[in-house]
């Protein structure tokens, strides 16, 4: 959980503290947020996420449309015909999922809506699998989507609502990805925010352009060479932008509601750190405990939890290397043939920094499978014993290793 | 001499300066739709000849705001907008899809037969040039037996019958459906103009000829359209609520050989082929009378009740 996690719970902006999944967590802010379109379809672990948002919208404490589509791919086709009339649009999904919308996530960028989606990160198949790992939602990188990973599950109501403020100032699409069961299935206090003060931090949407009968315009159609370049030039200008206006919203939402996540990087520890470790999402909290142990054994470690991956926070990375003698980084993901996807992001932007400590890429946790303490632990010792990684991808807590 | 009096809305919504071939039935059925819709009007657009012809950035012909979509999405990004639409209180304004014969019988089925499921409040217009013109005249689901396409070449011409996307449509019950075609303009316009007044999902299936995919002269666009009306292979339907079909125009049963002649896109099709073409449309033809006449007597049926 971000900081001042106890403290937080009694603020003045908190309605109600209840006990839920993050998948509930996300519906909860979705209501919070006055969505006015809905449109999904079932994944698991997403279920929770669309399941309680049927609820709400029954119960009439939400008024909003659920298009009860036939695929993920009408899901986000859905979404950005909605976002395009000037509503204010949601869709979740998980991994096969989220790889079904992928052209459509495309569509939604380059059309400069501002839809939020909540994203389960489940692992890619084949071979099945329902458990955890970012490979679903990182080689989602290049279609214009601003990329946030959650720590907590009030992380995650947090940043919906922040999610919603954020897109429609830049006019980029948002997705906000959960660890699936870890926070997906996984019940925690969650202080759900009065809705006046979130009226008041989050107003009704105001589409700058729309399909609009009284004002006739064409949306996406053809562009030759010599114009299309400068499209493009400004969707990724945008998404510099967004970089000041996250840290900006975030500071803004710990005026409001006492709670704040550092903007596109949290840090742990990271004052007096030899030994950085960067992570992201739900591995983060074991690591926090790991930092707590080794420092009382002595070990000058910290953390460093990515929160945004698009964009990639770049100045925040270069003040880490400024501080630390050794770099690693824990990817709960894989480009094969080439190394953690993190990493290689990492690694990529500090070739021209003049400060480079050495990096170390970690593979961990692919599929679910448990990062637990000593996982971690490992990777700081590594870090520790070693001058320079000795393989681009160092995998932890694999059992068959071939030589 | 018979005076021909037609009764269509006199405001021309689509400009002329589009990017259309000549003799384009997609063009006119454009025309059409927009006189019969009016201008309170969204039209959703996915890849298709209408991505082109309505213009490059800047520019657009259709005088009513247009997105353009994605290939597959005609339907679930129209179920969008009339869902923002609404909820923003705007119940006025009719959502039309308007889409090729492969956003709609091939790549966007799936979506156009979860929006009919769900019965989604927009009208869908399918302008059906029987192959993928757009990307240069490849074969879809709706390319005829017998036709050449640059993917079903002369010796191995499409050896499969065109899907029957009404009663793939009627199968779904949604509340109206009509089939349309630019020979018979107040007839469509007619047919558009009472969709209008529906709520829910309402298909019009508009046969559109392409002079250069059917390889004929431009100017016989219209002539092919009334040809294929007149010899049954497009017949003029009504259809409410998937079940009560209906005529709405009588052809005189010319040969098929008469629409087929006139077209180069038949031209290596032997007496044999175009008689077994002939045999098939009055099959067809049969069946779908003795759906008119099921659905006459049984609503003679409920007229007694």
């Amino acid at each position: 959980m971000g900081i001042n996690e106890r403290e937080s719970l009694l603020h003045s902006s908190v309605d109600k503290v209840l006990v839920i999944e993050g998948t509930h967590a996300a519906s909860y802010a979705v209501k919070l947020a006055r969505v006015q379109v809905i449109s999904a379809y079932p994944i698991t672990p997403q279920t929770g996420v669309v399941e309680k948002l049927s609820e709400i919208i029954s119960h009439g404490e939400l008024s909003a449309k659920f298009i009860k589509v036939e695929s993920e791919h009408s899901a986000m086709a859905s979404c950005i015909g909605a976002s395009i009339s000037g509503a204010r649009a949601f869709t979740a999904t998980s991994s096969q999922g989220l790889a079904l919308m992928h052209e459509l996530l495309h569509w939604a960028a380059g059309s400069r809506l501002p839809i939020v989606m909540v994203n389960v990160n489940r692992a890619m198949a084949p071979p099945w699998s329902i458990y955890v790992d970012h490979n679903d939602s990182l080689s989602q990188r290049d279609t214009g989507w601003i990329q946030f990973y959650a720590e907590s599950n009030q992380e995650v109501l947090d940043t919906v609502l922040q999610a919603y403020k954020i897109a429609e100032m830049v006019l980029l699409p948002v997705m906000i990805n959960l660890d699936a069961f870890f926070l997906s299935h996984t019940s925690e206090p969650v202080a759900i925010p009065r809705q006046d003060v979130v009226d008041e931090f989050l107003p009704p949407r105001e589409a700058p352009f729309k399909v609009d009968p009284s004002d006739p315009h064409a949306f996406g159609a053809l562009i030759g060479p010599d114009a299309y370049m400068e499209v493009r030039y400004k969707l990724h200008r945008a998404m510099g932008d967004a970089r000041e206006i996250i840290r900006q919203v975030d500071t803004e939402y710990a005026e409001k509601f006492g709670r704040s996540y550092g903007g596109l990087v949290e840090e742990y520890q990271t004052e007096d750190a030899e030994f950085i470790l960067i992570t992201a999402a739900t591995a983060s909290s074991t690591t926090r405990i790991v930092v707590d142990s080794m420092r009382s054994m002595g070990f000058p470690v910290g953390m460093a939890k990515l929160r945004v991956f698009r964009p990639f926070p770049d100045e925040e990375i270069y003040k880490l290397v400024k501080k630390a003698r050794k770099i690693g980084v824990m990817d709960r993901d894989i480009s094969f043939g080439a190394t953690g996807i993190i990493y290689q992001e990492t690694k990529a932007m500090l070739y021209n920094s003049l400060v480079r400590p050495p990096l170390f890429g970690f593979i961990a946790g692919l599929g679910g499978r448990d990062i637990t303490p000593s996982t971690i632990e490992e990777m700081f010792n590594y870090m520790i014993k070693n001058d320079r990684p000795e393989s681009e991808t160092i995998w932890v807590g694999l059992k068959h290793k071939e030589n | 001499m018979t005076q021909i009096k037609y009764q269509l809305p006199e405001e021309e919504i689509l400009s002329p300066g589009h990017f259309a071939c000549p003799g384009c039935g997609a063009t006119l059925t454009m025309r059409y739709a927009l006189k019969a819709l009016g201008r309170r009007t969204v039209l959703v657009i996915p890849a298709c000849c209408w991505s082109v012809i309505d213009g490059p950035v800047p520019y657009s012909a259709a005088g009513v705001p247009v997105f353009h979509t994605a290939f597959e999405t005609a339907a679930s990004t129209a179920s969008g907008i009339k869902a923002g639409l609404e909820m923003q209180g705007d119940h006025e304004t009719t959502v039309v899809a308007f889409a090729g014969d492969g956003g709609t019988f091939d790549i966007g089925f799936q979506a156009l037969s979860g929006a009919a499921e769900r019965n989604e409040d927009f009208i869908y217009i399918c302008y059906d040039n029987e192959a993928y013109m757009n990307t240069g005249i490849q074969r879809s689901s709706a390319t005829p037996y017998g036709a050449w396409t640059t993917t079903t070449p002369s010796d191995s011409p499409k050896g499969e019958q065109k899907k029957n996307i009404i009663e793939v449509l009627a199968a779904h019950r949604i509340p109206y459906l009509a089939t349309a075609t630019v020979a018979y303009p107040d007839d469509m316009v007619a047919k558009i103009q009472r969709a209008k007044m529906v709520k829910g999902t309402r298909f019009i299936h508009v046969f559109s000829p392409c002079p250069p995919g059917w390889k004929f002269d431009p100017e016989d666009s219209i002539k092919v359209s009334r040809l294929a009306v007149e010899s049954k292979v497009f017949p003029l339907i009504e259809v409410f609520d998937g079940v009560d079909f209906r005529f709405t125009h009588v052809p005189n049963g010319i040969p098929v050989r008469e629409y087929i002649k006139i077209q180069g896109r038949f031209r290596h099709l032997s007496d044999t082929d175009i008689e077994r073409i002939q045999q098939t449309v009055d099959n067809e033809w049969q069946r779908l009378a003795e759906r008119v006449r099921m659905s006459r007597k049984k609503g003679k049926a409920a007229s007694k009740l």
